[in-house]
């Protein structure tokens, strides 16, 4: 996991160019300037680094498969792989994050964590690591994503968590975040909030990446033994805050030859109000002590996103997204709500895999290009399709 | 020569400064407030521009500014009322918001308006002092306009003083670690930090904000500061249905002994 994106990696201010900072009220300073000075210490000591690995190998299960998906590669004609973060324990890549900031929390004497969560996989696998650790904790969620996600929200009280609905704005994963950044304001001093993306004040985008990078490192080393090469050409991601494509993007962002592409939720379409594609339609401004692409209004309100996906349903991205944007080393497009639906389909038909409906918006790019016989392709299967089947089932009801 | 710096002169202690949100309860009121709050013995009144995601924010807070964003302020919409502000108050004002929608305004038009409408102060939570320094300090300068942080329980003395170099006007004292409007009252904890705040001596007077409702609270505030800052409070005491929002009834409860001891 050790490894120096420099030129990609954020100033000790948290900028990656002109985005991140830490944009935070000073109630939250002495917190927020802790983790600063204390986290890549912390992450990158012999003993965080062997406990952290341990719990990934035999708690999560980790290293995740990278399955080549012949049927699929046969029907888009290049080989493609999938990385099976679906097969973690919880069933997202969330918990790749999770682990590392229990163990960071623990190292700074904290007894309480808190969380936001939107589809609910990034509550699920905190409330997970809190009845590991045994510490208490607090799920804020949007009551709109309760609703769709309830699965989730049954799983992470029967973990033991308390589920705090916010119902403020969107009652979306905008509005949990909020709720989640008020509480830590109100307990500064026993609280450590788990951010569940790359998103957030510094450190918290650059924490995040760090944590997640071990997809990309397993990537690597699998994409070798099976190809005789370590790189691919393609790397596929969805992006919600952007922790999954972070991740998976990380240890190729110095490697200029992998064409790196992340799928925004473009929700009805980016030419509608009804849209989360941040980067496509948004303007740089600050949201959660961030500075990023944002969609908001002329006036500098931010407004609400549309995603048929509970997960990618943010009106921000996360710094490094916006920042690989900008500076082109990584491209980025939009996917509808109808296109995820049927990628879903697909993929369930094809290779007997139920995605999450986030990671379809990732698997609807296999039919927006035009790839070669040859081309390695490899989709970040960011999580499974459990919590999404409501929403599956009233589309199969629609076809029959 | 601010107003607010020619204030403290006058009076350096036992100030009462008032939070109110603009737009709030209906668009156009924004004005009657400022001159209900003037006439009602409020020293310095914070102007609140609405925010859609008011992070430092409890709920009475969160619920004027999305009415007033409901009602459809905006920066535009706020300086185009404050235009003829002078004419009713000759109080030091302040804008108090968040940073995005200053930057969306664009910093400096944001501040040559400030200016010209005859304001005195800006206080936005989310601006770091650092970014400030490098950025905008020169600016602030140039339109007279003064910027005022906050400080907090966990802030060091180092940074307390780092904060004060770069404040005009007042330093914002937030009486404890909270979001605005909880309803602890100012304890032991609050009453020795600002106990350790007045023995450092800073450049700035301090005023005490967050969690004062009540008479009580104020008394305690002033006997350690230079004033409180009351703003959850009068929101909810805010009754639309009198023709004066019933803002001098509140204001005289907070400031006056009372033997009613319901005075919230
Ligand atoms: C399965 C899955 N994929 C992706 C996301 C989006 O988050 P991120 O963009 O941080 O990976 C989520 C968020 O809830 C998720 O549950």
């Amino acid at each position: 996991m050790k490894s120096e994106n420099t030129q990609f990696s954020p100033d000790p201010d948290g900028f990656y160019g002109e985005y991140g900072g830490a944009f935070i009220p000073e109630m939250l300073y002495s917190n927020v300037k802790q983790l600063q000075d204390e986290y890549l210490k912390i992450i990158e000591s012999v003993e965080f680094q062997e406990k952290y690995h341990q719990l990934l190998k035999d708690y999560v299960g980790r290293p995740s498969p990278l399955y080549e998906a012949t049927n699929l590669s046969k029907k888009y004609g290049a080989r493609i792989f999938l990385k099976r973060e679906d097969l973690n324990h919880t069933g997202a890549h969330k918990i790749n994050n999770t682990i590392g900031q229990i163990l960071l929390a623990k190292k700074l004497g904290k007894k309480r964590i808190i969380a936001e969560t939107g589809a609910g996989q990034h509550g699920v696998a905190t409330a997970t690591v809190c009845a590991l650790m045994q510490l208490q904790c607090v799920v804020y969620m949007g009551s709109t994503d309760i609703i769709r996600q309830a699965p989730n929200v049954a799983r992470m009280k029967m973990l033991g968590a308390e589920v705090r609905s916010a119902e403020s704005g969107s009652k979306t994963l905008k509005d949990a975040t909020n709720e989640a950044i008020r509480d830590w304001i109100n307990h500064p001093a026993d609280t450590h909030y788990i951010i569940g993306s790359v998103v957030g004040p510094h450190p918290y985008p650059d924490l995040v990446a760090r944590l997640q990078a071990v997809i990309s490192a397993e990537i690597k080393d699998q994409l070798l033994l099976k190809t005789g090469k370590s790189l691919p050409d393609f790397v596929l991601a969805c992006v919600g805050g952007g922790s999954n494509a972070a991740g998976a993007f990380y240890h190729f962002l110095n490697e200029a030859a992998v064409c790196l592409i992340g799928a925004e939720a473009g929700g009805e379409g980016i030419k509608t109000s009804k849209t989360a594609a941040s980067l496509q339609v948004g303007k740089k401004g600050i949201i959660h002590g961030c500075m990023t692409s944002l969609m908001q209004t002329a006036d500098g309100q931010i407004t609400e996103p549309h995603s048929i996906s509970a997960g990618l349903d943010y009106p921000g991205i996360g710094p490094l997204h916006a920042w690989l944007y900008k500076s082109e080393r990584a491209t980025y497009e939009s996917v509808t709500d109808d296109e995820a639906l049927n990628a879903a389909f697909e993929l369930a038909s094809l290779e007997g895999i139920i995605p999450a409906l986030e990671s379809a918006h990732a698997l609807a790019l296999l039919a927006k290009r035009s790839w070669k016989k040859n081309d390695i392709v490899v989709v970040n299967l960011s999580g499974r399709g459990d919590k999404d089947l409501a929403t599956y089932m009233k589309k199969l009801e629609k076809n029959e | 020569m601010n107003r607010i710096i020619t204030h403290f002169h006058e009076k350096p202690q036992e100030n009462l400064a008032v939070y109110f949100t603009a737009g709030y309860p209906e668009i156009n009121s924004t004005l009657s407030v400022i001159s209900q709050l003037d006439q009602s013995g409020a020293d310095l009144i914070e102007i609140g521009l609405p925010f859609s995601d008011p992070l430092a924010d409890g709920p009475v807070i969160q619920h004027s500014g999305k009415i007033a964003l409901d009602n459809g302020l905006t920066s535009a919409v706020l300086f185009e009322q404050l235009k003829s502000v002078r004419t009713l108050s000759g109080k030091p004002l302040l804008i108090m918001g968040y940073l995005n929608p200053f930057l969306q305004f664009g910093p400096e038009a944001f501040l040559q308006h400030m200016e010209s409408c005859g304001l005195d102060g800006l206080i936005l939570p989310d601006l770091p002092p650092e970014i400030f320094e490098k950025t905008f300090q020169k600016m602030f300068q140039r339109y007279n306009i003064c910027p005022v942080f906050l400080v907090t329980p966990e802030t060091s003395e180092s940074r307390i003083r780092y904060i004060d170099s770069l404040s005009k006007g007042f330093i914002y004292a937030v009486s404890s670690s909270s979001t605005t409007g909880s309803t602890g009252g100012i304890g032991q904890v609050a009453l020795s930090y600002l106990g350790k705040l007045k023995a450092l001596s800073l450049n700035n007077p301090v005023l005490t904000g967050f969690g004062i409702s009540t008479f009580n609270d104020l008394q305690q505030i002033w006997a350690q500061c230079q004033g409180g800052i009351v703003g959850s409070a009068l929101i909810n005491n805010i009754d639309k249905k009198k023709a004066d929002f019933g803002i001098p009834a509140f204001i005289q409860k907070l400031t006056q002994q009372s033997n009613d001891t319901s005075t919230q």
